[in-house]
């Protein structure tokens, strides 16, 4: 996976570490000049409290000593190691005693505390830094810092007394300590910088481009699908994360679309049989009527027959669209509350007159009165349907062909239950195949009607959150209408 | 067996004056054609607007509306002539079939509802029973047609004198039926306004209740009053 840099910051992982190691960046600068400030303030007060002790100790022996106390008292502590810095000079500022070679210029001149740090340079450092800077060989042995400083001298700080005499006394503190801290911190700032830039692609690199790679495999993956092949899946790793969600859900999505996709391909074949085999027959008709000569009689009679034809032709287009609706899930139907009970008396006594001269008992149980959310006119069609079936695949039965219609609450569900007693659908396959469009069953390939009776109850069914399920009745067929019973009212 | 003839015995069925208001010429062309063959006068306008400037100068005994119109729709060209106070029946026609448009049309001031394709002997059975100079039947308590008598209070039904005994399904188809006397009545009206219900059977249930209500009625008297319209429908006709 090569990707050049805009492509790498185009992804939200770059840029999301990017973001972070800005904050956190500015944080750290924020923090350490804070830190830095406080600390070097402390400092500096507590080298002036350090002064302040000094001068007073020096002022005890000047009062108790004069001047040659002072002098020797100045030189016992200016010979320590590590001293605070000492110098007096006479009234015209020539250093008569301390450990203070040269100083700035005009720093004795002002009593008090020096306002700004001031250079110095203490005894013997100058030799020593000329003979360094003549020996071009010698190795750079000692703190580079302490060396370069050296070169112009210390900063101190200091405090200016003029003595009753006009002799001129002075006490100062290097200030190479605080200075020190200010590098230290700011070296540790740099070091936290760059561990922080590190990390950022540290966590870029392991979080954000797995997490890359894993939005990389899902696009792969969807532009497969968009490239036409509908049964291609997004990965699931199985970790259960938000990427497996997310890919879940699209695959449900888009096994919604396949099975949408299907039903159209398989409606759009459908339609090119099943509609152009009638309009076929249709035109042929009319073309054969035209060529001869007829009678009158003949050609009402052709025209008779166009007319049925389109009529059916009419009602199988309505059941294809009606299906597609219902299916997709953008039908308009509202719902409301339908007794099931006074649905199954309408159907039972719409169909009572057909299914006697059929030879067929048509008996139907059902309670007073059950009502559920639905619409009426869809579940009346649908039973109607199935009822419409039943009685035709009855009249081949084996006793006296008899359909019965049940309705009843079972569990959760209410069932709303057809049952024939003719040959019924042996085969599996062929019964979960019988709802599907335009499917008719070899036997009853010589039935009337479009093949889409079941299909349509089916799409009801869907519609109105059940279950269309075909059963063996043993002989026979049950057809069960499953409806939720969350819906009830 | 010459029963009386009562004025309420056959509906009007003389010509009609008609506006089809319909956008596609073709299809209104042809329903121009088609009424006339059934002895109406038709006129037509191919928009919203004209039909709605005809309609409310003309005097029309039914119009027929097509719900999709250029410049203004059919739903509010039936509802600002029914604020007019127009009482004109209307029958809408409409490509769209779903049960809900169907409550839509009539909610908006339509009389009857008829999805496309339709055959045209359907629109025509619908458009003479919507013919406001039929006669407002629902008032009356009996129906009579020849010597065929149904009192609608009662529910007795007698012919030639002599009691039938007749289902409540039957009887309310027979009601129906004599209601629209004279007029023809198609298997989809019957189950729309018997039954209740707008879909196409499979099967056409409608015919075997019709030959069974057939059988009660004619059996044993000697002329038929229940006659089949080929190709549309069922008639009840007297004398």
């Amino acid at each position: 996976m090569a990707l050049s840099l805009p492509a790498i910051m185009r992804t939200t992982a770059a840029r999301l570490s990017a973001l972070y190691f800005l904050l956190f960046a500015l944080c750290a600068v924020l923090l350490v000049f804070y830190m830095t400030s406080l600390s070097a303030s402390m400092l500096t007060t507590q080298t002036k409290d350090t002064i302040n002790d000094e001068i007073l100790g020096l002022g005890r022996a000047y009062q108790n000593g004069g001047l040659p106390l002072l002098v020797r008292v100045v030189e016992g502590r200016s010979r320590q190691p590590g001293a605070n810095l000492y110098l007096i000079a006479d009234a015209n500022g020539q250093i008569l005693t301390g450990n203070v070679q040269s100083l700035e210029p005009g720093v004795i001149e002002t009593e008090g505390w020096t306002t700004e740090p001031f250079s110095y340079q203490r005894f013997g450092e100058g030799e020593l830094d000329r003979l360094r800077s003549g020996d071009q060989t010698a190795p750079q042995a000692g703190g580079g810092g302490a060396q370069s400083e050296g070169e112009k001298g210390h900063n101190a700080i200091a405090l200016v007394l003029r003595l009753p005499n006009q002799m001129i006394l002075l006490v100062g503190r290097d200030l190479g300590e605080p200075e020190r801290f200010r590098a230290v911190i700011r070296r540790s700032l740099t070091l936290a910088l760059g561990m922080m830039g590190l990390g950022g692609i540290l966590i870029w690199f392991f979080v954000g481009r797995a997490a890359l790679k894993r939005i990389d495999s899902v696009s792969d993956a969807s532009r497969r699908i968009m490239g036409g092949d509908l049964s291609g899946r997004l990965p699931v790793t199985g970790a259960g994360d938000e990427f497996d969600r997310l890919s879940e859900n699209l695959n449900s999505m888009l096994a919604r679309i396949a099975m949408l996709n299907e039903g159209l391909k398989q409606v759009s074949d459908n339609i090119a049989h099943d509609l152009k085999t009638p309009l076929t027959r249709l035109r042929n008709r009319a073309e054969a009527t035209l060529a001869g000569r007829h009678k009158t009689q003949d050609y009402r009679q052709a025209l008779e027959g166009t007319i049925t034809e389109s009529d059916q032709l009419i009602k199988t287009f309505n059941a294809i669209l009606m299906i597609s609706r219902l299916e997709a899930g953008y039908s308009s139907e509202q719902t409301g509350p339908v007794d099931l009970a006074a649905t199954v008396s309408d159907v039972v006594e719409l169909y009572e007159p057909v299914a006697e001269e059929a030879g067929v008992t048509l008996e139907a149980t059902a309670p007073a009165a059950f009502t559920i959310n639905g619409n009426r006119e869809l579940i009346g069609q649908a039973l109607s349907n199935i009822v419409d079936n039943a009685i035709k695949y009855s009249t081949d039965a084996a006793e006296t062909p008899k359909v019965r219609v049940a309705l009843e609450r079972a569990g959760s569900e209410i069932k709303l239950t057809v049952t024939d007693n003719g040959h019924g659908i042996p085969d599996n396959a062929d019964r979960a195949r019988a709802t599907e469009r335009f499917v008719r069953l070899e036997k009853s390939r010589s039935q009337p009607g479009s093949g889409l009776g079941l299909s349509l109850a089916k799409a009801i069914m869907t519609f109105h959150n059940g279950r269309l399920d075909l059963l063996p009745a043993n002989p026979g067929l049950s057809v069960v209408m499953s409806f939720p019973l969350r819906e009830t009212h | 067996m010459a029963a009386p003839q009562t004025s309420n015995e056959i509906a009007y069925n003389g010509p009609m004056k008609i506006l089809v208001m319909e956008d596609d010429r073709e299809a209104a062309d042809y329903l121009q054609k088609a009424f006339a063959e059934a002895g109406h006068t038709a006129h037509v306008a191919g928009d919203g607007e004209t039909g709605f400037a005809l309609a409310d100068a003309g005097d029309y005994d039914v119009m027929v509306i097509d719900r999709l119109m250029p410049r203004r729709d059919g739903l509010s060209v039936i509802a600002a002539l029914r604020s007019r106070g127009n009482t004109t029946p209307v029958l809408i026609l409409s490509a769209l079939g779903e049960v809900d448009d169907r409550v839509t049309g009539l909610r908006a001031g339509g009389d009857d509802y008829l999805t496309k394709p339709y055959a045209f002997s359907e629109l025509l059975a619908r458009v003479e029973v919507l013919n406001r100079r039929a006669g407002a039947r629902e008032s009356e308590t009996v129906y009579r047609v020849g010597d065929l008598e149904l009192d609608r209070l009662s529910h007795s039904v007698k012919r030639a004198g002599r009691e039938i005994t007749l289902q409540p399904r039957e009887f309310r188809l027979l009601e129906y039926l004599m209601r629209h006397a004279g007029q023809v009545v198609t298997r989809t009206m019957l189950l729309e306004n018997v039954w209740d219900y707008h879909f196409d059977p499979q099967t056409n249930v409608i015919d075997v209740h019709v030959s069974r209500l057939r059988g009660k009625i004619e059996k044993g008297f000697d002329k038929p009053i229940l006659h089949t319209i080929r190709g549309a429908g069922y008639m009840l006709k007297g004398g």
